[in-house]
């Protein structure tokens, strides 16, 4: 064999990993969407959603307090997060380059990669301890925590994309640097950065982790921000490690809805964004 | 002017409340694990009794679940990750880029609890029938030990690799776009064969791959649910895939509900600190090594490709 057919050969052979290691990625994704919808479409029914848990052992019954709970949770989460979120990200874009600007660009980032549970035990600290009793709030704390850097952060960028030109005609029109960013920018933006929030909303629906000494669990149903609640990760996690077949099945169904309901939302914020792309050529 | 300055203070002061954030987690932490620092010190690393009832805490057993369940991830999972990388960015038609990138980050999109929960129902009875299929022979090595019970480290790592894999391609694979396209076309003019030239581009933006590969380091480490349901939760320093063990991240979602006493309490939260600082300078460095590749390529030398067509 010559070099150059030896130098060719490992060239397709390169060639050929590649492709195989998409393969090998996607495999596992395959089996489990196809296992998650196998056993998820078994289980799932309307008593799920409109039924409250059964003793253990019980076989029926459903989680409707576990979504509620999960509802109420991402709703308090969002309460606080989405404006310190915005408006963090608005001063980013605005005051690029200050020193505060790359200081807070910093915090968002290093927040990002922090563990959700050591974001738990730092809820845990401010929200747990000194009441002396885990609470929704403390919950709607921890992810709120882990949705800010997410919504700062793609709210920063997509104020970037908007033309400098749209500013300055603001303000030669004698607008304020408020109203500049508060009625033409931001608005400019706005489709993008209810993408953010989606996606946000969409990866903290789905966390664990920082719950389980927060908002812990609640057999029954409750609203109650200040007793704790339950939430559809936990109940799959404590239904998982249960010996019982019918709750395996149910936190399947479970998982299957959860699955779901993050995917709509990552095409939803897909779709959006594209969209916008268009519009804007 | 008064009025510009009244907005930038006050949105500046939202904006301040992300560094007081991290601040208050790392004070917070420290606080509350100050009587487990001050009874242990340094020996809180170096010991592995975890005996709530005698009030001895040694957590070696979970720094090393940690280290070892991570670094056995991205054994597994940066060679794949980069195989993505690269095929969807130089080597795939235009029109499966988009959704072969949209399948690998609904990678990223599954919630940790789904992985835990197909873990344990799907891959850990997988596991445990490669475990007894195993050969005698091996099974005497130290790596392959252990009676054969599926949940254990090379579950976890396999499942930690899954989960990473779709970080590190994303990131690897825009830091080869920040590649100049003369890279590549200097290779290929140079005579170079489609291996040689990616070669060349990868070797070119090194410094940027390797932070993507220590951006999914720093995942895996904090990785919570899915390890704690397919790890097998027993503390113990050992080099074999298939024993049961735990992770940092582990123990504090197990026993944190449960603990009674300060001291274990405390004990739990310093494992918290060490991971929050362990995962901090982790993403920070990926992160530095990342800015470093997206700076203007003139400032940085470019790559001798004549080896490739020598």
């Amino acid at each position: 064999m010559t070099r150059d057919t030896m130098r060719r050969g490992i060239s397709a052979v390169f060639v050929a990993a590649c492709g195989a290691a998409v393969l090998v990625a996607l495999v596992p994704l395959a089996f489990i969407l196809v296992f998650l919808i196998k056993q998820g479409v078994q289980a799932l029914n309307m008593d799920l959603f409109t039924h409250m848990p059964k003793p253990a052992g019980e076989p029926g019954g459903g989680m409707r307090n576990a979504f509620v709970g999960t509802l109420i949770l991402t709703g308090l989460a969002s309460l606080f997060a989405v404006p310190i979120g915005v408006l963090s990200g608005v001063y980013m874009s605005e005051y690029r380059g200050t020193r505060l600007a790359v200081a807070v660009r910093f915090a968002a980032d290093t927040l990002n990669g922090v563990p959700s549970i050591v974001i738990g035990i730092f809820a845990y600290g401010i929200a747990v301890l000194p009441f002396r009793h885990f609470s929704a709030l403390a919950g709607g704390i921890a992810l709120g925590i882990m949705m800010i850097p997410i919504v700062a952060r793609t709210t920063e960028e997509l104020l970037l994309l908007v033309p400098e030109t749209m500013r300055e005609g603001a303000l030669a029109l004698g607008a304020t640097r408020a109203r500049a960013v508060f009625s033409v920018i931001v608005p400019a933006a706005l489709p993008g950065i209810v993408t953010g929030v989606v996606l946000a909303l969409a990866r903290i629906a789905g966390e664990t982790a920082p719950l389980l000494f927060t908002s812990f669990n609640n057999q029954f149903f409750s609203t109650n921000l200040r007793q704790p609640i339950a939430s559809t990760t936990v109940q799959i996690f404590n239904y998982a490690t249960s010996a019982f077949d019918d709750w395996h099945r149910q936190a399947w169904a479970a998982a299957l809805v959860l699955v779901m309901f993050v995917f709509v939302c990552s095409l939803a914020a897909r779709f959006v964004t594209a969209r916008v792309q268009r519009l804007r050529g | 002017m008064r009025r510009e300055l009244g907005f930038r203070v006050g949105i500046g002061a939202f904006a301040v409340l992300l560094l007081i954030l991290v601040a208050a987690i790392g004070v917070e932490l420290t606080r509350q694990s100050l009587l487990s620092i001050k009874e242990f010190g340094f020996r809180f690393w170096l010991t592995s009794t975890w005996d709530p009832v005698a009030g001895e805490f040694g957590a070696l057993p979970f720094i090393w679940g940690t280290l070892y369940s991570s670094i056995l991830a991205l054994v597994i999972s940066t060679p794949i990750a980069l195989g993505i990388a690269v095929f969807i960015s130089e080597l795939c038609p235009a029109r499966l880029r988009g959704p072969l990138t949209f399948l690998t980050e609904l990678l990223a999109a599954i919630p940790s609890i789904v992985y835990g929960l197909w873990g344990i129902f799907v891959l850990a009875p997988a596991v445990r029938a490669l475990e007894t299929s195993t050969p005698e022979a091996l099974r005497a090595l130290p790596l392959f030990s252990g009676p054969p019970l599926g949940n254990g480290m090379l579950a976890a790592g396999l499942i930690l690799a899954v989960m990473v894999i779709p970080f590190t391609s994303s990131v690897a694979r825009e830091v080869l776009k920040t590649v100049p396209p003369a890279q590549r076309e200097a290779a290929y003019a140079l005579g170079a064969t489609r291996f040689e030239a990616i070669r060349a581009a990868m070797f070119f933006a090194r410094t940027g791959i390797i932070g993507a590969v220590m951006l999914g380091f720093g995942r895996a480490l904090g990785e919570t649910m899915a390890v704690t349901m397919v790890i097998g939760n027993n503390p113990q320093v050992s080099l074999s895939l298939f024993a049961p063990q735990y992770t940092m991240a582990a123990v504090i979602a197990n026993e944190f509900t449960e603990a009674t006493g300060d001291l274990y309490l405390h004990a739990l939260t310093e494992i918290g600190l060490v991971l929050f600082i362990i995962t901090l300078v982790v993403n920070t460095a990926s992160r530095g090594l990342i800015w470093a590749m997206g700076r203007p390529a003139r400032s940085r030398k470019p790559v001798v490709v004549a080896e490739a067509a020598a």
